[in-house]
């Protein structure tokens, strides 16, 4: 645990509000919250101390925070704490090791696919979230479901690598998200 | 380190000489340094780094290093692992740097590329950028100095495992990190754990790049894997032991001034640690990001709105025939506008704001006479500095230590939150992060500069262009920039970033010359991905392809009638000849799509771009972007072609979504989505890239490509639908 000072009650002169029990990358986790509002983001990036998931907007608009929540693609940054109690959470760095790569971390490298890097995890979340509902997506499909932004333009590859990704998940039966 | 600077002082002569005296350069040596078994390699760097900065960027646009060097700096380590940790002056910012940087290393040096880690050097002990990481100079400027410096190190490993081992050098091979000969061998670690005082032999000859075997290749990023697997690598992601976390009130109205603030109820909000007031500006400082942001509201701050600026203000400012005028390029005689046969359009492009993702901010500590800084930047040096005179503290006892970069394109060539986390921490006596809201990133961004366009043309009898000129008026992009020193502004006059791929590079038109109108907006424009190249090339080359479809030519055809073959020009003709072949470049309708082409060249890398669109529901759809570039050497094919791909997906939605507009005195859109930016769905179905090496050495990559995209857009809707676009974001009529 990381930052264990942030967001835990003082006591002497604070009312804690609630403590919220959740599953994050297949470990339970609870915490104590003043603000049951406070988005997930924070919680996980500075309570439990994962930075894989990424503040890029605070207004769910970029994506950059995606995660999974119950296996859905989620924008953590605008999704109160309090709604978290009892749910199976997946961030980045549940998803997948470099010895045990998920076929999604597995098609961004054979691809290439990263440039700056800071988008890529909710991508990749997004991504994982996809193929779960639709092993074969189509380019439309994407289209419609993969709509977080990356600056630096490697939307090409991308593209590349969710094909892929759906020929390896396909390959060796893997279940996509880890559950 | 006081023995270290008089060093520094004896050596003005030459640090004075002119940059060829690289291979000439002395390495100073020092023990001790860090842990065991530890090489230093240190070198001094020359003066005025500004100096030559303008000169390269003004006079021969070749690419150089700029270091800072008056003080003993850190190049490598070789450390117990047998790996080389490379401290590089150029931060990563996802063009591919540090992979471009290690492949050069592992040539001269040999090791493999696995045996190199690369780190930003922190300003402490590592080399100091004195410019930036920007330009698209890294991998072009560092291409001498750092296969140099890798060759020399090679040599003094050689030369330490020679008495080492007891073999003559000449006897001793060296390859993945191991000095080997005589039946006898030693990994360069081992080789650098008996050394204490390194010899320092004179450079060595570099090979040639033919027996390269990692300069050239495909070699996967390096950074790949944290970057899949979601490491704390970034500036937001750095944390320091007790950190409070800190938002700054920002003014919505443009040019608003600091009053005063009411503070009263913000201090009793839950985790407010305190509140920060300065002369112009107030933050509060609390446990986390959300207290510090729900107390941040409470703060009721007075600001002084000496104007409420509207859209009309800023598009009557940069108007051509207004601000400051300067001649650019001339050749010939000026067209007259009272000619019955010139040919005259206007052309416009937005305000653009830079979003990338990583909002900028900053971690800080301030103790004890000391501070430290964590950060995002492109400009080390500057940001040490800023610090340093901030807080009254010498530049020694500032370290800045630089991250991986959550998208750079000039956002980060300016760091005022360095300072502001740097303030609040010694406010506080504790570590305080501090970044920007998405709002302000949007309200405070260093935009991109609107720009305004006047094209005027004049065919002879024989259907080809006897006059060209190029009139255009930008906000700031160089001047009032902290990169360039105000001096040198009223010495070259014009803005040079507003000017990149402003003048015309059609060599053969007689009569042909490009005017600037220069212009400071209320609001801060600043260097944006390939500066003034994208709006200047739309106009140009828009132009240009209106021109040929009156002469009734091929626009191919036309653009490379109008090239000499010498030098740029040639180069221009080559990228446009391949382009047209690779793409199967037709100029006619079929099947709904339509191509379009066009081409520039920026900083001596000329590109040129074949789109193929169609319309969908009402919408342009890319499909295709065949992409030529000559970047002289391509260090990594694949990464130069993701800087093609990046710059083409950027150039799309600069050009055909991005707006900012002026409402009420105050910038918008604040958010993403309302701030319109291309998608997976807007990317083209294909990009293309190939090659022209029309020079032996790498230069730059990571603009370049952007010059073309939205001029050939606008070609291939103009072939499809009869209309011209002229203003961007581009719309259908």
């Amino acid at each position: 645990m990381v930052g264990d000072s942030l967001f835990l009650c003082k006591p002497v002169d604070r009312i804690c509000a609630m403590e919220i029990s959740f599953t994050l990358n297949g470990n339970q986790e609870t915490v104590e919250i003043e603000d049951g509002q406070t988005p997930l983001l924070w919680v996980i990036r500075d309570v439990l101390g994962l930075k894989g998931t990424k503040f890029g907007c605070g207004k769910a608009a970029c994506g950059a925070c995606t995660i999974l929540i119950d296996g859905d693609a989620v924008r953590c940054c605008s999704y109160a704490v309090q709604f978290a109690e009892g749910k199976e959470i997946t961030t980045i760095e549940g998803l997948g090791t470099p010895d045990n790569p998920h076929p999604v971390q597995q098609a961004w490298i054979e691809n290439v696919v990263p440039q700056c890097g800071y988008c890529q995890p909710g991508f990749m979340m997004a991504t994982a979230a996809l193929l779960e509902k639709n092993p074969a997506p189509t380019n439309d499909d994407i289209n419609h479901n993969i709509i977080n932004i990356c600056r630096c333009g490697t939307y090409c590859r991308m593209r590349k690598a969710i094909h892929r990704a759906a020929e390896l998940c396909s390959q060796d039966n893997r279940v996509p998200a880890e559950q | 380190m006081t023995e270290t600077k008089n060093k520094a002082e004896n050596r003005e002569p030459e640090e004075q000489a002119p940059k060829k005296k690289w291979s000439r350069r002395k390495f100073l040596v020092r023990g001790g340094l860090g842990t065991m078994g530890v090489l230093a390699l240190g070198t001094f760097l020359f003066r005025n780094p500004i100096r030559r900065a303008m000169l390269g960027m003004v006079d021969t646009m070749e690419p150089a290093y700029f270091g800072q060097g008056t003080e003993v700096t850190l190049w490598f380590e070789v450390i117990e692992t047998n790996k080389v940790v490379f401290h590089s002056p150029k931060v990563e910012m996802g063009q591919g740097t540090f992979t471009g940087l290690a492949q050069m290393i592992a040539d001269e040096l040999d090791v493999s590329i696995d045996q190199i880690e690369v780190k930003a050097a922190e300003t402490d002990t590592g080399v100091i950028d004195g410019l930036s990481t920007g330009g698209s100079l890294s991998v072009g400027g560092l291409w001498q100095p750092l296969r140099e410096l890798s060759a020399t190190l090679r040599e003094m490993i050689k030369n330490e495992a020679a008495s080492q081992l007891g073999v003559p050098v000449g006897e001793l091979n060296t390859a993945d990190g191991v000095v080997s000969g005589g039946g006898k061998s030693k990994t360069y670690a081992e080789v650098a754990a008996e050394v204490s005082q390194w010899e320092v032999p004179s450079t060595p000859e570099l090979r040639p790049t033919s027996q390269y075997k990692h300069v050239g290749k495909p070699v996967p990023r390096i950074d790949l894997q944290p970057k899949v697997f979601g490491d704390p690598i970034f500036g937001m992601d750095a944390e320091m032991p007790d950190m409070l976390h800190a938002a700054v009130v920002r003014p919505e109205h443009v040019g608003a001034k600091f009053k005063s603030a009411d503070t009263s109820a913000a201090e009793s909000m839950p985790g407010v640690v305190k509140i920060v007031q300065m002369e112009d500006w107030v933050g509060v400082v609390a446990e986390t990001f959300p207290q510090a942001l729900a107390a941040k509201r409470k703060i009721k701050v007075e600001w002084d709105v000496p104007k409420t600026w509207s859209e009309d203000d800023i598009r009557d400012m940069l108007t051509v025939g207004k601000g400051n005028e300067m001649i650019t390029q001339m050749q010939g005689s000026a067209l007259s506008p009272d000619d019955d046969g010139i040919i005259e359009m206007e052309f416009t492009s937005p305000l653009g704001a830079h979003a990338q993702i990583e909002p900028n901010g900053a971690v800080a500590s301030v103790k004890d006479g000391k501070a430290t800084v964590i950060i995002s930047t492109q400009v080390i040096g500057i940001t040490r500095n800023q610090v340093a005179e901030a807080l009254g503290f010498s530049v020694e006892d500032v370290n800045v230590v630089p991250t991986y970069l959550g998208g750079g394109f000039g956002r980060r060539l300016s760091t005022p939150h360095a300072i502001r986390a740097a303030v609040m921490s010694r406010e506080t006596g504790k570590p305080v992060k501090y970044f920007f809201t998405r709002k302000e990133e949007f309200q405070h961004d260093t935009f991109r500069p609107p720009t305004h366009h006047v094209m005027r043309g004049k065919l002879n009898n024989d259907g080809l262009l006897e006059g060209l000129e190029h009139h255009y008026a930008s906000g700031d992009v160089a001047i009032n920039s902290l990169l360039i020193p105000g001096f040198a502004n009223s010495i070259i006059g014009a803005d040079i970033g507003a000017m990149r791929g402003g003048n015309i590079q059609y060599d053969k038109v007689q009569n042909h010359r490009s005017v600037q109108w220069h212009t400071t907006l209320p609001f801060a424009t600043s260097w944006w991905r390939s500066l003034g190249l994208l709006a200047n090339t739309f106009a140009i080359e828009s132009f240009v392809d209106e021109i040929a479809i009156k002469a009734g030519a091929d626009p191919a055809e036309f653009r490379l009638a109008h090239l000499s073959d010498d030098g740029n020009a040639g180069r221009i003709k080559a990228v446009i000849n391949k382009a047209v072949k690779e793409s199967g470049y037709v100029d006619e309708v079929k099947d709904g799509r339509a191509m379009g082409i066009a081409a520039s060249i920026d900083s001596g890398s000329p590109c040129a771009h074949v789109v193929e669109v169609s319309i969908e529901d009402n919408r342009i759809k890319v499909h295709k972007v065949t992409c030529v570039l000559d970047c002289g050497l391509v260090v990594n094919p694949d990464q130069v072609a993701a800087q093609c791909e990046g710059c083409i997906i950027m150039g799309i939605s600069g050009s055909m979504h991005e707006k900012m507009t002026l409402r009420d005195g105050k910038l918008y859109p604040t958010i993403y989505g309302p701030y319109d930016m291309a998608l997976i769905r807007h990317a083209p179905d294909e990009i293309d890239v190939h090659f022209v090496q029309g020079a032996d050495k790498p230069l730059p990559v990571g603009e370049p490509p952007m010059g073309p995209i939205a001029a050939a857009i606008g070609n291939a809707v103009r072939r499809l639908t009869g209309n011209r676009i002229t203003d961007l974001p581009m719309k259908l009529a």
